[in-house]
């Protein structure tokens, strides 16, 4: 069974005006997508910015008011429950944030950041959760003594283990990372991605790996979905979305990734604007009158597209 | 040989921390020739938008202190006075910004913004002025030019502001551009736009280009030349092509390793062991790159670390290069070896 079924979910936003501040339009941030995550994978969300990649990401684990659609974690929905009834499930999703200068509060030890979510769901004496602390920060590789020091006396890479041992703190399931490593250095970028490698078998997590570097994604991630304007355009495996890319925007975003062969630029080039051109001659191949995404088609067991 | 526009002789740029100075650029020279690229990469901290930032007289003159000669059309900027080294820049040197939407000004439409380097160096009536603006926003791939002219930053997107940012830096014919991160702050698909619009700029200008950036896919992308930078100082000097074919320096190596290439698979990416020293721990004798190679004998650096040409134009920092290989390599000979004997 999978871990997590989403189906056709959607969270719409009101935009507001005229005579009594009535509703009149949505924004529609994620449109109806649907994916389904199984125990142990890393599946990974692509897009730009205001693809609504991050507000889905946020719906899962209720930082967002769902419109409509399913949320099946464990095959009970999430998005049915009350908010009473789903502290239940919020120990086995947890979250890396983007930015850890600001996920972190400044203002409180090491100890009592990654104790947090101990203190809310399990009760546990002083002594038994410095223990519990201690395990967690030994296993992201921080000495012991830094769980009585505050978060600017740590480096970027530092911090976002912090924040990762805080997600472990409560042994979740599924991991919902939203750009873990985009505002790190390369080298710092590295250690956290073999980090997040290495707990995952040891914990047998799954992830939910948001990110719009395909790069990244491509060395982390099982299963890919790519979204524009809050809808899937692709999804399949690593190798059905890398080396037979077929919607028109999934090509685009692929042969926007800088190539690292310097002789091999202007072939790039060209190829980009081979891509753009197709990208105007084809439109209406790809997008509906009102410019939205045609449904999902499965082309192969893996691999689907939406395309007319 | 192609004529040097800019020569960069031993910079050093040193901060005010609570009454000390501090070098963050550390005794850096480069030249940059007439139609060439020169890319400076490095992580943060290792100096190079506070370079960018001294060639252009943009730091903060009360707590930094410069030594050595920026030379450029004859004249040490270093040495001019604010008013003199304004006929320079936004003339002759022009700078694009990492983030657009702060470098534009929010009250200002477009048109004006573009002009205003015009009011300061060229003499130009109103309807010149204009002609020349629109055709700039031409060039820069903006097609509905006149209404662009008559907007503000914020009706435009992130990709459209940064052409306009360049407009803006192309706008009196500069001979040298200074791009601070240009591509950083935006989505992938418009970085690509914007890396092809810049090289297609300059094919057609011959301009002189420094193009700051962390990114080596930027650099693969648009550099001839490319400096390593780490801890305040230049490590490594080569075409771009070199570069990524034989990289020398064991920065440059472990950076390139720590990328997540295509078609690599889950493979463990390399992890550059400790962390980039602040500048004022930094231990500025001997080879910086050590403590965080301390794998490799003490007696593989020099002790005046020095650059040497290891191939033709191809420069390199510390004798370490020489002897550098990466434990994970040795892992699987160690035990090949082990269980043989």
């Amino acid at each position: 069974m999978s871990l997590l079924t989403v189906n056709d979910l959607k969270v719409h936003y009101p935009i507001r005006g005229g005579f009594f501040r009535k509703v009149v339009d949505h924004v529609r941030a994620v449109d109806g997508i649907s994916f389904e995550l199984q125990p142990g994978e890393t599946y990974g969300l692509v897009g730009e910015s205001g693809c609504g990649k991050t507000t889905s990401g946020r719906a899962l684990i209720g930082l967002n008011k769902v419109t409509s659609g399913e949320m099946l974690f464990e095959g009970k929905d999430l998005a049915k429950m009350s908010r009473a009834e789903r502290r239940n499930y919020t120990k086995d999703i947890q979250m890396i944030f983007q930015d850890p200068y600001s996920s972190l509060n400044g203002r409180k030890n090491v100890l009592n950041i990654i104790a947090e979510p101990l203190r809310n769901f399990e009760r546990l004496s002083p002594k038994e959760e410095l223990l519990r602390v201690q395990e967690l920060v030994a296993r992201v590789g921080l000495s012991p003594e830094s769980i009585y020091k505050y978060p600017h006396q740590f480096s970027g890479g530092q911090r976002q283990r912090i924040g990762i041992a805080r997600a472990l703190a409560l042994n979740p399931k599924l991991i919902i990372a939203d750009e873990p490593v985009s505002a790190l250095d390369v080298s710092v970028q590295a250690q956290v991605l073999n980090f997040m490698q290495e707990i995952q078998e040891e914990f047998n997590l799954t992830y939910l790996f948001i990110s719009h570097d395909l790069g990244i994604i491509q060395h982390m991630c099982d299963r890919i979905g790519i979204m524009y304007r809050g809808r899937f355009v692709e999804e399949g495996t690593a190798s059905d979305i890398y080396n037979n890319p077929q919607h028109v925007y999934t090509k685009r975003l692929i042969a926007a990734i800088p190539e690292m062969n310097p002789e091999k630029r202007f072939e790039k080039m060209h190829l980009r604007q081979a891509i753009n051109q197709e990208y105007q001659t084809e439109y209406n191949n790809y997008f509906d009158k009102d410019g939205r995404m045609f449904d999902l088609k499965r082309v192969s067991d893996t691999h689907s597209v939406a395309m007319l | 040989m192609k004529n040097p526009v800019l020569e960069i002789k031993d910079l050093r740029t040193s901060f005010n921390i609570k009454g000390d100075y501090y070098a963050a650029v550390d005794g850096v020279s480069i030249t940059v020739h007439e139609n060439e690229v020169v890319a400076i990469v490095g992580e943060s901290g290792c100096g190079k938008s506070a370079l960018a930032l001294s060639v252009m007289g943009l730091h903060d003159r009360k707590s930094t202190k410069l030594d050595g000669q920026v030379n450029f059309n004859g004249q040490n900027l270093l040495t001019l006075t604010r008013s003199r080294l304004d006929k320079v820049r936004g003339k002759d040197i022009g700078m694009i910004f990492q983030d657009p939407m702060t470098a534009l000004n929010p009250l200002a439409i477009i048109g004006r913004q573009i002009e205003e380097p015009m009011d300061y160096h060229m003499k130009l009536s109103a309807s010149e002025k204009k002609k020349r603006t629109l055709e700039l926003l031409r060039r820069v791939g903006i097609k509905n030019e006149q209404r662009v002219y008559e907007q503000y930053p914020h009706e435009l997107s992130g990709g459209m502001r940064q052409r306009v940012v360049i407009a803006i830096a192309l706008a009196c014919d500069p001979v040298l551009l200074l791009a601070d991160e240009p591509t950083t702050a935006l989505d992938v698909t418009i970085q690509a736009q914007i890396m092809d619009l810049m090289k297609e700029l300059q094919n057609q200008m011959k301009t002189g280009i420094i193009l700051i950036t962390h990114d080596l896919g930027v650099v693969a992308e648009m550099a001839d030349r490319v400096v390593v930078m780490y801890a305040g100082e230049v490590v490594e000097i080569a075409d771009v092509k070199d570069l990524f074919e034989n990289p020398l320096h064991p920065y440059t190596r472990s950076l390139l390793n720590s990328i997540p290439s295509n078609m690599e698979g889950k493979e463990k990416l390399h992890v550059i062991d400790g962390i980039v020293p602040s500048i004022q721990n930094l231990d500025r004798k001997g080879c910086r790159f050590a403590p965080r190679i301390a794998w490799i004998p003490e007696e593989d650096h020099e002790e005046i670390p020095e650059m040497h040409e290891a191939a033709p134009n191809h420069f390199v920092r510390c004798s370490c290069y020489k002897t550098f290989y990466f434990p994970e390599d040795r892992v699987g000979e160690r035990e090949y070896v082990a269980t043989n004997s």
